[in-house]
């Protein structure tokens, strides 16, 4: 990427003119992989000094600003005391120490990366982002946004529950991207399961949760149907990680595991 | 001995590791321009048109260079001795460009930036052509690579052009036919081989300046400072005796750095404009444009008989060499001369095939060289030969493998790109080592497998591997040593350190012949201006060689020691005792510290010095037992290594903890080709594995547990009993991981690397055949 | 830009592009244990700390670290010493070109996490690649590294 202007924002409504000035003009997380980007970015602004810099914890939910680093969230303790801890269980999962200490929650999810380790268990529990013109939304709904409009991701908002969850990424070594990531929840009895890197964007099975959720009991046989009905909502593909029946292969067995999981 | 065999730390760790500034890029001018390569983006094509006046005028562009600025001048690359045994097939710049990141132009700027700015400016028409990918069928194929009437080979290795053939060989021992006729259980397997990377951590880079006295000086990181230097003389046609090279440290190498790179464009940079310049690849040109292993194809045939006599080897093998065809003939030969003779028993052997040029990266020297590919075919299909005579495959390798004392006709027949040298094994430990690791792996408890439940298996698996200790009659080696005053050494030596150690093992033999301690050897390594000849770091000849030309070197001075203090003293050489400190005679002594501040400031005043050179007469084998205990999820196909063990050996280790390091390197290196490192083209040809991103060296994170002992040995050629260790630790790996998954799953993995998919995939295939 | 950075304890102030890295911002003012590998955040050989926190200098903007301090192993001298003296007794030198990084990431590891398992510290290292020692022998120096100070 090459960048012409670096604009240091002070307030988030000075970032937001400054990124609309120019349709060229961006948002810069931590900066990790501008290198893969041809771009010509007139102005890259950067958030480091408008206050998005917190994890807080209120009653009923935790609050992560944009701007904090996946190294900090995967750290947090509140969270890793919530959800059997998958969400840190995720971010540990990516790279190495030294990038999750750049990377930020803003530029993880605003991407909306078909890899990410990050959005499959977030997506798992109960998780809205707010933007600042927008305002706040389910993180399903914003995965599903098509408008490119130019808006900020100010935080995610990540409510208390009590919930199992189970969280695997399937990958070649320590540093590889997914093959597959699987999240599966069990939240007052309600199921959810997720599926990322398919190669796609994580997505709901929602047949397959549908199906589960109307199970009185959970038998073996049904965890086994779940998870058959799962492989065959979803869309799976080929890339240079894995080919398409190999991750229907490892879906299978990984939700399966994962509801075994929840439901011990 | 006191300082050979002793783990010491090397002598370079500890200012490595603080920062010191050492390799070759810290060693560029800060005024150096900067040189840039336009790549290729067509796996084949003919540069029609080419117009760098745009380009040219850009501010800060001090050159552009194309094919138009060299004389047609075919060399190779390879960084060999002379003559090579590869084809002189490239140019610096061409007018074709044979692969996708080919080199196209080139452009010297004041800055990166601009440079890269310069490159987008050069305007290039390209003919496309139609490329030859599939290297199966490049033999004979109506497209050719290569129709440039200027290339040729040194002397003859099977090169043939029209034929996309850049070496042939073909060798046969007995009548193979017959043998497998006669024998009682054959079988016949089809084994293919990727093009793994090297992956050394610092990318290959250079750097020129024309020096005071109107010399071209050059850092490079390379193995092979001499044949650098010859290279460029004969490329460029520039004076042998006006080049300097200097190798300062190295950050890994692994048969990477064997080749010549950025040198030949930034020796014209600097030639042209007088001024210095530098280039260091990026990853993806590592990756793209630099080259990487053979990736072969080996049909392999074994007799036997019923009770488990190994009889005859048949194997028919193509190897793509890629745009070019550096080590095309000496990597496919090693496929079979240092893997075939493991089992010298058999009546008959018959090697042959095809070394083929198509439109991808070139392949060229990496660790192991041919040897691995040749070790998972042969050691693969032997497993699954035991597993049709229901022979446990640790007592098959016991009854017909080579033991001590024993030849193979194969050493005389296969060399390095020409006939071998008849060999006796005069150290072979083999038998210890399977002994010993089938011991440590609890092989009697654990073959073929164990059911852990919860869909895992344990599974063990192994192989045994040789290789060698040098090119015998090619290799040479010098080292020159110095005495100062105060009674310390310089140790000269042009051979290559490039991380695995060898100016520490070196100064260890120059120690133990002088009988001093480590901290008095000052060793300077690889500089063609001050130190002597050596082949360089390849073909796991630095300790067997040069250490051997290092011995003599620190016999000889001793005895010039001894020689002086008889003078000293007035009396015969031989009543002179020298302990390496003092020098003694009935009534008189003198410390060796008093005897060279003598010899410089007061009396029969002289330099001490002495260069040694050896050349090797053979390339005695160092060799290993490779144990694998694996953990497998049937389910998924995800394998975790839980040990791998290896017994080698080596003859003496000269550094015990050295030696260790270069093994297990050497076996994770070969656990990534045999697992992890997956090399995937695009259809048009696009290498698709270009970064690390995409193309996954093992963690620290798969490793769990080595285990490397040594066997005892002693070679009486090596100095010290030693023999070589740099690479035999690659071999063993993807036999071992997959045999060690046929005992586990049984599943036989015959394409490299073995995913995780391909182990699930092929359970499915083998549970719908068995319902 | 003029970027205003605190370099091992000195105020430096650079003069930086928009998209320079700080990879090259740093070797340009002769800090030469940080070194080039992969370009992308791949490798680890690059790292810095930021502020104390590992990071990879491939990877951070220049502009990035202004108003920050950074810390490379020529601020940590005595502790790469430390590290060596193990790594020289366990035979984990090779080439060298991973050691400065690793060091400091090292010491990075030991800042957040007190009495690491062998778990913990391939966890934390993973970014740190090595293609020559096969990490065996690494992972029993920084062990004994650890062991040693506590």
């Amino acid at each position: 990427m090459e960048i012409v202007n670096y604009f240091k924002a002070k307030t988030i409504e000075e970032a937001y003119q400054k990124l609309n000035e120019d349709p060229s003009n961006l948002i810069i997380g931590g900066g990790a992989w501008l290198r893969l980007s041809s771009k010509i970015v007139n102005t890259a602004i950067d958030l480091e000094h408008v206050g998005l810099n917190q994890i807080k914890e209120t009653k009923n939910s935790i609050e992560i600003d944009a701007y904090v680093t996946l190294r900090e969230v995967e750290k947090n303790e509140a969270l890793a005391n919530l959800f059997s801890s998958i969400i840190n269980k995720g971010i540990s999962g990516i790279m190495g120490v030294a990038l999750r200490n750049l990377v930020t929650v803003g530029g993880s999810i605003f991407g909306k990366y078909s890899f990410s380790d990050f959005i499959t268990p977030l997506l798992a529990v109960n998780t809205e982002v707010e933007m600042y013109k927008a305002g706040r939304m389910a993180l399903e709904d914003f995965l599903k946004l098509r408008t490119r409009e130019k808006d900020i991701l100010l935080k995610i908002i990540i409510k208390k529950e009590k919930v199992l969850g189970y969280y695997y990424k399937m990958k070649k070594t320590g540093l590889d991207f997914a093959v597959i990531n699987v999240g599966v929840t069990k939240t007052n009895g309600y199921y959810k399961i997720v599926v990322g890197a398919r190669p796609s964007l994580a997505a709901y099975a929602t047949s397959a949760m549908e199906y589960i959720n109307n199970q009185k009991v959970i038998t073996p046989k049904v965890i086994e149907d779940t998870a058959q009905i799962v492989v065959e909502e979803l869309k799976f593909g080929t890339n240079s990680k894995a080919s398409k029946e190999y991750r229907i292969e490892l879906t299978k067995v990984y939700v399966k595991r994962g509801l075994k999981e929840v439901t011990k | 001995m006191k300082v050979v065999n002793q783990a010491l730390p090397s002598i370079d760790g500890k200012g490595l590791m603080m920062g010191k500034k050492a390799y070759t890029d810290d060693l560029a001018e800060p005024n150096s321009l900067i040189v840039k390569v336009l790549r290729s983006p067509h796996p084949y094509a003919k540069i029609v048109k080419i117009d760098t006046s745009k380009a040219e005028a850009l501010e800060g562009v001090e050159l552009v260079l194309t094919y138009k600025d060299f004389e047609r001048r075919p060399f190779t690359r390879a960084g060999q001795g002379y003559p090579e045994p590869s084809p002189h097939d490239k140019f610096v710049l061409d007018n074709y460009v044979r692969y996708i990141g080919d080199e196209a132009a080139a452009v010297a700027a004041l800055t990166e930036k601009i440079a890269i700015k310069a490159l987008k400016l050069i305007d290039i028409e390209y003919e496309v052509l139609e490329p030859v990918l599939d290297f199966e069928t490049a033999f004979e194929n109506e497209v050719l690579v290569h129709m440039e009437p200027e290339i040729h080979e040194m002397f003859p290795i099977g090169f043939n052009p029209k034929k996309n053939l850049a070496a042939s060989y073909h060798m046969h021992v007995g009548d193979v036919s017959k043998s497998l006729e006669e024998s009682e259980v054959v079988i016949e397997q089809s084994f293919y081989t990727q093009a793994q990377a090297h992956v050394m951590l610092e990318p290959h880079n250079v750097n020129a300046r024309m020096d005071y006295q109107g010399r071209l000086m050059i850092y490079s990181s390379t193995q092979t400072p001499i044949h650098i230097r010859r290279i460029i003389s004969q490329a460029l046609d520039y004076p042998l005796s006006k080049i300097r090279i200097i190798k300062p440290r190295v950050g890994g190498g692994f048969g990477g750095k064997q080749a010549i790179h950025g040198e030949l464009l930034v020796s014209t940079v600097t030639i042209k404009t007088g001024k210095p310049s530098k280039m260091i690849y990026t990853r993806k040109e590592v990756f793209e444009s630099s080259y990487s292993r053979h990736p072969m194809r080996f049909d392999i045939k074994l007799g036997a008989t019923k009770d488990g006599v190994l009889k005859a080897i048949d194997c028919f093998v193509i190897s793509d060499t890629g745009a070019y065809g550096e080590h095309a003939l000496t990597v496919f030969m090693v496929a079979a001369a240092k893997v075939f003779p493991l089992y010298n028993k058999v009546d008959s052997v018959r090697f042959h095939g095809n070394v083929v040029y198509t439109n991808h990266t070139p392949a060229g020297a990496y660790r192991g060289y041919g040897a691995v590919q040749g070790n998972f075919a042969l050691e693969s299909s032997i497993d699954m030969l035991c597993h049709k005579l229901n022979i446990d495959p640790v007592k098959f390798r016991q009854k017909n493998m080579i033991r001590e004392t024993e030849t193979s006709p194969i050493f005389k027949i296969m060399g390095e790109g020409t006939e071998g040298i008849e060999m006796f094994m005069e150290s072979c430990k083999l038998e210890y080592c399977v002994k010993r690791g089938a011991e440590l792996v609890k092989w009697k408890e654990l073959f073929p497998r164990k059911e852990l439940g919860n869909s895992k298996v344990k599974g063990v698996g192994m192989a045994i591997a040789m290789q060698g200790s040098g090119i015998p009659y090619i290799d040479m080696a010098a080292a020159t040593i110095k005495l100062n005053d105060d009674g310390f050494y310089n140790l000269l030596i042009g051979a290559t350190d490039i991380g695995q150690g060898s100016d520490t093992i070196l100064a260890q033999i120059a120690a133990e012949a002088l009988g001093t301690t480590l901290d008095k050897v000052i060793v300077y390594s690889s500089d063609t201006d001050l130190t002597p000849y050596d082949t360089g770091a390849y073909a796991s000849s630095t300790t067997y060689v040069s250490g051997n030309a290092v011995l003599k070197a620190g016999k000889e001075m001793r005895q010039l020691i001894i020689d002086e203090a008889a003078k000293v003293f007035d009396v015969k050489v031989e009543d002179i005792e020298y302990d390496g400190v003092v020098l003694k005679t009935k009534d008189k002594e003198i410390t060796l510290k008093d005897l060279s501040n003598r010899l410089f400031y007061n009396e029969d005043q002289k330099q001490l010095q002495v260069t040694s050179s050896y050349y090797g007469t053979k390339s005695p084998p160092p060799f290993m037992a490779g144990f694998v205990e694996i953990d497998v999820d049937k389910e998924t196909g995800e394998v975790d290594i839980i040990d791998y063990i290896s017994i080698v050996d080596c003859g003496t280790t000269i550094n015990p903890m050295l030696a260790r390091g270069q093994v297990e390197g050497g076996i994770v290196q070969g656990i990534g080709m045999a697992m992890y490192e997956e090399v995937l083209y695009t259809k048009k040809g696009k290498l698709v594995t270009n970064d690390l991103m995409n193309y996954r060296i093992p963690t620290r994170r798969e490793i769990h547990k080595l285990t490397t002992e040594f066997a005892d040995s002693y070679e009486k050629s090596g100095p010290y009993g030693a023999k070589s260790v740099g690479e035999i630790g690659i071999d063993t790996p993807p036999a071992a991981l997959a045999n060690a998954v046929y005992n586990a799953v049984g599943v036989r993995i015959t394409t490299l690397p073995i995913t995780a998919e391909k182990i699930l995939m092929a359970i499915k295939e083998k549970e719908k055949g068995e319902n | 830009m003029k970027v205003k950075i605190i370099v091992n304890g000195y105020k430096k102030v650079y003069d930086v592009a928009p998209d320079e890295y700080l990879l090259d911002t740093l070797r340009a003012d002769n800090f030469y244990s940080i070194k080039r590998g992969c370009d992308n955040s791949s490798c680890g050989v690059c790292t810095v700390l930021l502020d104390g926190k590992a990071v990879q200098s491939c990877t951070l903007l220049s502009v990035k670290a202004d108003g920050h301090e950074i810390t490379t192993i020529e601020g940590y001298q005595e502790e790469a010493k430390k590290l060596s003296e193990h790594f020289g007794h366990q035979g984990a030198d090779q080439c060298g070109y991973c050691n400065s990084s690793l060091a400091l990431t090292v010491h990075a590891m030991k800042t957040e996490i007190k009495n690491p398992t062998n778990e913990d510290i391939k966890e934390y290292l993973v970014g740190n690649l090595c293609r020559c020692t096969g990490y065996e022998a690494q992972h029993r120096a920084i062990k004994l590294c650890l062991e040693d100070e506590e």
